[in-house]
């Protein structure tokens, strides 16, 4: 157990750093930076307009099919990663078994593909 | 031992926390970010518990993929979140009440009984100790082959899932023009251009 | 796992196999053969579901497979014969109204194929993790034929509340699942009855075990987890909510007496106690709810969650007359649910298109006098008045429920269904003495078909009910 979790002790020192880094870069300006705000400095750029209405709209569900298609082949990746890694030891049954999920999955596909929801039109 | 306890009280405390902030921060971007940090730190404990791949899968899965489509959705839609919020104080003391009864119940659960001790033992499949056989390679060795049948079922439903998001959103088009690559390529003078004789004074 | 043991699982799960092979052809045959060739695979799909079906009677032998987690016994295949018939009848039924409203897509007889074999593989769960799986495969095939009308905003509505509650539902299930499986250290039946059996059980576990019956609950629609049930049968197109009624109920029932009488035979008392709150709450509700209703599908959905009541009084017995009482309930509720749900298939007006409401039945008895007769036998049976088929459902939970000394619970259930008799009674009614208005266009042969031959069911079960009864009791006799 140890020495999986000593395995990942240069994330830990990387994460500890990069936040050490951030909050230092964060926090530095408060420190250090010069500061002699007014009125004009504050507010908006000249050129600049206030905004007409809301970032937020109604948004095609296209976008949507795309991401939940993503996941669904997302996860069938995930099942590749123990295969092959055991792949010596699981023999024709275990290889047989992924094939079989496979052409599942390619059905799958070939239904997406012939329906067109792969195209962005 | 020291060491891997500190990590286990950082990452905890660090997941309730932020869970707790997905419920509460105002903005409904800032909830999907604080999600996101509660998956890192699930995957930490995770980690920390020896299950590696399922640590990583949770960050392949869910702040990859899961993450990313709620971020999509909680910034495009359009949804008024001041008014979705405006019921909340109402029934603010009703949820509480559900969740500390719940939460008691959980407590007087955990404190008066402990998980069966025997299970790493005497259970369906044995953990193999780590030195012998990494976690995914121990995974891999009885997934495919004797819960095969489990492995299967879930290859059906993805492809339920497949199914289902394609025939309630996609929506076919009349009026677009597809590329055709064969039609394009094939397409030549000879059946593109029509010589016309045009006899003076009358037109086309 | 070994060669030769994978050969005989496949063999054991053959009908399943069938099915979900079946069900990928036919979404290729959909797919290449573009829109229209929606009844084209409906037929092919019916034709599927028969060979599988065939395939059960008359190869499947029985066994466990694949080290114990799939279970062929005589339970499961009673319970799939039933799954295969509501199935097949909801299909043939769904062809007329796939043509009138947009509902005419390949994937909807595709996704019912999926959800027949979720349910197939639910009867014949032995293990919480293949119980989990195959219930996600039917829920998330289910979720989507309640929107599959997408256009219509009831539609849509329906199959949103639907897969919310179902989602939530599905997280207690497994909850209580992992809870089980942190207290026994086993997730198949047999091995978590013999922990349970060896030592004293822990209220942690019983913990779990209200988890996973309120997931179950949720599923079948019974008190206090039924809110969703009126909704979705109303806002599904009706050809959808005929085939929600009948087959999913079974499989849900079925499962549910599988885990309680296998898993958890032990610790009876502890589950028995929830089980009859669930019953009792689901005949009372399902009597007195239905009485304002003035849509008759929303009417059929506290009728069902009643019925799931009565049905759960036979489990809450815990012996075998009391399981086999469960299965011929589950039966004779199927039968008589599909022939009424063709009645209502059968309500179309030349205008309007179909129409839901009670009041629309008003003399019927005039101007369709064969629809009207049947249907009058069907809302006599599903009130329980001998002779017909919904009496000897009740009469057999009911004298299970005796012979495990439940007297209250059968008391109250009796009491339940006299109060419930009311709005069927009601709905005869308007059938026979209130004046017509526009008359229903003429009902199409398929429907015809089937609730005449639910009538008829109904009406004849005192002559064919012997075979059938042993049908249900030796599928009982699996489990003791």
């Amino acid at each position: 157990m140890n020495e999986l979790l000593g395995s990942y002790v240069p994330i830990a020192i990387f994460l500890g750093l990069s936040l050490f880094i951030g909050c230092a870069l964060l926090l530095a300006p408060f420190l250090v930076a010069y500061r002699a705000p007014d009125q004009e400095k504050l507010s908006a750029y000249e050129c600049g307009f206030n905004a007409f209405d809301d970032a937020r709209m109604k948004f095609d569900i296209r976008f949507y099919l795309v991401a939940i298609l993503f996941i669904i082949f997302d996860l069938e990746v995930a099942f590749l990663f123990p295969w092959a890694v055991s792949f010596n030891e699981i023999g024709w049954i275990g290889f047989w078994s992924m094939m079989s999920f496979l052409v599942v999955l390619t059905v799958g596909f070939i239904y997406e593909w012939k329906k067109g929801a792969l195209e962005w039109q | 031992m020291g060491l891997q306890a500190v990590f286990f009280y950082l990452f905890a405390f660090v997941a309730v926390a932020s869970a707790f902030m997905v419920i509460s921060a105002r903005n409904p971007v800032h909830s999907v970010l604080f999600l996101i940090l509660t998956f890192f730190n699930s995957a930490g404990l995770f980690l920390l518990t020896g299950a590696e791949f399922l640590a990583m899968i949770l960050l392949v899965v869910y702040v990859g993929a899961v993450a990313v489509l709620f971020l999509f959705v909680v910034m495009m839609l359009d949804v008024d979140f001041t008014q979705l919020r405006s019921g909340v104080l109402e029934y603010a003391p009703i949820g509480a009440l559900v969740g500390l009864i719940l939460a008691a119940e959980l407590i007087i659960v955990l404190g008066g009984a402990t998980f069966a001790p025997e299970i790493a033992g005497s259970g369906a499949m044995a953990i193999p100790p780590l030195t012998e056989r990494q976690n995914t390679q121990a995974l891999g060795d009885v997934l495919y082959t004797d819960f095969i049948y489990f492995f299967q079922i879930a290859g059906l439903i993805l492809l339920v899932a497949m199914i289902g998001a394609i025939v309630l959103t996609l929506r076919q088009r009349d009026n677009v023009k597809r590329q055709d690559i064969a039609a394009q390529v094939a397409r030549g003078p000879a059946n593109s251009i029509e010589v016309v004789k045009v006899k003076p004074g009358q037109g086309v | 796992m070994t060669a030769e043991l994978l050969l005989q699982s496949i063999q054991l799960s053959m009908p399943e196999i069938i099915l979900a092979v079946g069900a990928m052809a036919l979404l290729m045959v959909g797919v290449f053969s573009g829109e229209r060739s929606t009844s084209m695979v409906t037929g092919l799909a019916v034709g599927v579901l028969i060979i599988a079906g065939l395939w059960l009677l008359l190869v499947t032998g029985t066994g466990s497979a694949f080290g114990g987690a799939f279970l062929a016994d005589p339970f499961a295949k009673f319970m799939k014969v039933l799954i295969l018939i509501g199935s097949i009848t909801a299909m043939v039924m769904s062809v007329g109204q796939a043509r009138e409203e947009r509902i005419n897509r390949f994937e909807f007889p595709v996704l019912i194929v999926l959800a027949t074999l979720g349910m197939m593989l639910m009867v014949s769960a032995n293990s919480m993790i293949a119980l989990y799986l195959a219930l996600e495969l039917q829920s998330l095939a289910l979720y989507v034929v309640a929107a599959i009308n997408r256009d219509s905003v009831r539609s849509t509505e329906a199959g949103l509340k639907y897969f919310v509650l179902g989602a939530l539902s599905s997280g207690m299930l497994l909850y209580g699942a992992s809870l089980i499986y942190g207290f026994t250290g086993h997730t198949g039946f047999q091995e978590i009855a013999a922990v349970l059996a060896a030592d004293e059980r822990s209220l942690g576990l019983v913990f779990g075990l209200v988890f996973v019956l309120a997931g179950l609950a949720f599923k079948i629609s019974a008190v206090p987890f039924h809110m969703w049930t009126p909704d979705v049968y109303e806002g599904a197109p009706t050809a959808v909510t005929a085939f929600f009624a009948a087959a999913p109920k079974v499989a849900a029932m079925a499962m549910l007496t599988r885990i309680v009488i296998e898993a958890f035979e032990p610790i009876t008392p502890d589950w028995q106690q929830i089980i009859v709150f669930v019953s009792i709450a689901s005949m009372i509700l399902g009597a007195f709810a239905a009485i304002g209703q003035r849509n008759i599908k929303r009417l059929m959905a506290y009728s069902s969650i009643g019925h799931m009541g009565y049905a759960l009084v036979g489990l809450a017995a815990g012996t075998q007359a009391g399981v086999s009482g469960v299965a011929l309930y589950m039966l004779i509720y199927m039968v008589m649910t599909l022939g009424t749900f063709a009645c209502i298939l059968a309500m179309r007006k030349k205008e309007e298109g179909n129409v839901e409401e009670i009041d629309d039945l008003a003399g019927l008895a005039s101007t369709h006098p064969f629809m009207a007769m049947m249907l009058t036998i069907l809302m006599f049976s599903l009130a329980g008045i001998p002779p017909l088929a919904g009496f000897f459902a009740k009469y057999f939970v009911f004298v299970a429920a005796i012979e495990a000394e439940l007297y209250a619970l059968a008391v109250i259930g009796v009491l339940a269904s006299c109060v419930g008799a009311y709005y069927y009674l009601r709905i005869i009614k308007i059938m026979w003495f209130d004046e017509a208005t526009e008359s229903f266009v003429p009902a199409s042969g398929e429907l015809k078909l089937v609730y005449g031959i639910a009538g008829i069911f109904t009406l004849g079960y005192l002559f064919i009910g012997g075979p059938i009864g042993a049908a249900a009791q030796a599928a009982a006799a699996s489990f003791f």
